[in-house]
């Protein structure tokens, strides 16, 4: 053994070991929840089927749209002329009125579009057994109608806007809140916590904890709102993405602070079991609290007040109010208010959550009573 | 190998000091009182249940202690102090999932160091352990042995200078109890203090240089190897003859313990008798050996324990 080496090795390296600032442990922390994650198939696997999902809905739904736009006629060469400038027609042209009926008959177009002479308005309308009313409105010369009250959202919209928003807060809450109760326990169970701890505070490993699946969880969530504009600007559903763009953008803020309230919650409820097993006993009511804005937003998409409940209470306003943004129910300093309240109950629950954590993270072996883990 | 050298200028004497720790009004450590020494290693002996493991993450502070001080050069160890020690807890625990170096350069850096020096030491660390050629093998990969190799090296990457290890030697086999021997020999004369419990006291005898023995929450004895010997010696020699060895019985000051023809083992009242026997077994016939028995540490922890 070389007699030289290991003393110089101890004094250069020596000069080079700082304690590291909270920041920096809480970075690394962070950075290592990020990569084991990434090196997790489960994960990747679970985000490339997320994406695909979204991508194939969207597309789905251009598809549908594109297909939906037009009714198929025949018209004949004498009829154009009542057929051009109508919108939502797929015009087949048909020499005469014998191979538009022919067309009729086997199926090629929903109905046929000829000049009658004897009719008043210059044309008839030839189908099989009843005529397209989307055709015949779409023929027909309307009075201009103005509506006083008007129904503003097309309520099928709205139900598909609902589940998007509650299901996406949902999926992502109970995957990443599962995802930090697991690496909690795991650290519990494997006792690498004790090592942990003695090289920095379990405060900073708890905010670790919650920054490096807040950053993969937003990352997520970011992609699949990536993909689903690009996806519906390509599929041509501009109209949409412009009465969703704001809303989506508020979606994001809130699903942050919620994210990080949530996040702190279940590391809490974790470290206060020993082992993988036992994570349900403590980590249920939280899961309850995840799936509620679920179901409360699909049931009570169309009822104003439940959704100015849900827009300022904290664990559902990520969902509420994003919600009621996109129906344009809100006022412009709500979301304001509402993220005020959000903040401060992250605050709370990181202070909390924390103190729970600390108590809780080296007792091995029985359930800790939330009493025992949040007394001094 | 490494010779001795001064205690390296971080290097500070580590003091417990009445420390008491109550479980539900059961007390598990009383009055709990001893020193590690900086360039010395230290061996803490109790059966199951004594106290060492609480003890331990008590210095560690992971643990609250009801009363009592652990000091580092005179001045209560502090959460920075605490950066400086190695801990290998009694429970091994890494992640399982993680590669060994990666897992090893995680550690350094939590204890400060910049990227580039945590991966240097934990690659020349693991293969000081002889791990070398499973850097990129997850933890949970390894074998026992090897796992408690990476434990070790999760202890000592940051250089520490002090080490708390809960049963270093537990699940080795003989080689490998060389091999971590060894590095902690080293990083003991490099002035690091360090204190470690083990249930294999032949290990700690040929190991340690100071002795801490505690049984029952209490401290039964603590100080040097040597002196602990020497205070629990009984004064019992071994004589082997060519004669037949039974006129020791007769011998004023002499107690035979075992006897079979010119071998005989027996106690004396003092030094002079013990001479005096040496120098009549001369006359009578050859003499092949006569020595001082010492005790094993095996008997001194038996008979301080009772």
């Amino acid at each position: 053994m070389n007699i030289q080496t290991p003393a110089r090795h101890r004094a250069t390296l020596s000069a080079a070991h700082t304690a590291p600032s909270t920041a920096q442990s809480v970075w690394l922390v962070a950075e290592r929840e990020i990569g084991s994650k990434l090196r997790s198939k489960a994960f990747v696997i679970s985000t490339v089927i997320l994406v695909l999902g979204a991508l194939a809905l969207v597309i789905w739904g251009g598809f549908s749209a594109a297909t939906a736009s037009g009714t198929p006629v025949a018209v004949t060469g004498d009829a154009q002329q009542y057929v051009q400038d109508r919108e939502g027609l797929d015009v087949a042209e048909a020499a005469d009125r014998a191979e538009a009926e022919q067309l009729v008959r086997d199926g090629e177009v929903d109905a046929a579009v000829v000049a009658d002479p004897s009719s008043p308005v210059g044309f008839a309308v030839l189908a099989e057994s009843n005529a397209p009313v989307q055709l015949l409105l779409t023929l027909a010369e309307l009075p201009p109608v103005e509506l006083l009250d008007p129904d503003d959202t097309n309520p099928g919209l709205r139900y598909l806007v609902a589940i998007g928003f509650g299901a996406v807060f949902l999926l992502a809450a109970s995957m990443f809140g599962g995802t930090i109760a697991q690496s909690v326990v795991e650290e519990k169970q494997t006792r690498v916590v004790e090592l942990l701890i003695s090289a920095v505070p379990a405060r900073a490993l708890l905010a670790g904890k919650v920054i490096g699946n807040t950053i993969l969880a937003m990352a997520q969530i970011l992609l699949l709102a990536a993909v689903a504009v690009i996806g519906l600007s390509v599929t041509g559903q501009v109209t949409l993405v412009q009465g969703i763009g704001g809303p989506l953008a508020w979606f994001a803020v809130f699903f942050l602070f919620g994210f990080i309230l949530l996040a702190a919650l279940f590391a809490a409820a974790a470290a206060m079991v020993s082992r993988q097993e036992d994570i349900g006993a403590t980590t249920t009511p939280l899961t309850f609290i995840v799936m509620a804005p679920y179901f409360l937003v699909i049931f009570f998409n169309d009822n104003p007040l439940v959704l100015a409940i849900m827009s300022y209470v904290p664990f559902s306003a990520p969902v509420g109010m994003p919600m009621r943004l996109f129906l344009g129910e809100a006022q412009w300093w709500e979301p304001l208010l509402s993220l005020v309240i959000l903040l401060a109950t992250c605050v709370a629950a990181i202070l909390v959550g924390a103190k729970i954590y600390q108590n809780s993270l080296l007792r091995m072996g029985a359930r800790v009573k939330l009493r025992e883990a949040l007394g001094a | 190998m490494e010779t001795t050298r001064p205690p390296a200028a971080g290097a500070s004497l580590l003091s417990l000091r009445g420390i008491m720790k109550s479980y539900a009004g059961r007390k598990v450590l009383d009055d709990i009182t001893f020193d590690v020494v900086p360039g010395r290693l230290t061996g803490f002996v109790g059966g199951n249940g004594a106290g060492k493991t609480t003890t331990m993450r008590i210095i560690l502070g992971v643990l609250a202690k009801d009363a009592g001080e652990v000091t580092l050069a005179g001045s209560p160890v502090t959460a920075a102090d605490r950066r400086r020690f190695g801990y290998m807890p009694e429970e091994r625990g890494l992640y399982p999932k993680m590669k060994v170096l990666d897992h090893i350069v995680y550690l350094a850096r939590l204890h400060g160091f910049s990227k580039a020096d945590a991966t240097d030491r934990a690659r020349r660390l693991l293969e000081e352990l002889g791990l070398g050629e499973r850097l990129d093998d997850n933890v949970e990969t390894l074998s026992l042995g090897n796992q408690q190799r990476a434990q070790i090296a999760a202890a000592l990457v940051h250089d520490p200078d002090v080490l708390i290890l809960d049963e270093p030697f537990s699940g080795l086999d003989p080689l490998a109890v060389d091999v971590v021997a060894g590095v902690l020999q080293t990083r003991a004369a490099q002035g690091a203090s360090v204190l470690f419990s083990s249930h294999q006291l032949d290990v700690v005898e040929r190991l340690c240089d100071d002795l801490v023995i505690i049984a029952g929450g209490t401290v039964r004895a603590a100080g040097s190897r040597d002196a602990l010997r020497a205070e629990h010696a009984s004064p019992r020699y071994e004589l082997l003859s060519a004669g037949d060895a039974g006129w020791l019985r007769e011998e004023p000051g002499v107690e035979v313990v075992d006897f079979d023809g010119g071998y005989a083992v027996f106690d004396v009242d003092s030094d002079a008798t013990a001479q005096r026997v040496l120098r009549r077994a001369v006359e009578k016939g050859n003499v092949t050996g006569f020595s001082p028995l010492h005790p094993s540490l095996a008997q001194i922890f038996k008979e301080v324990i009772q």
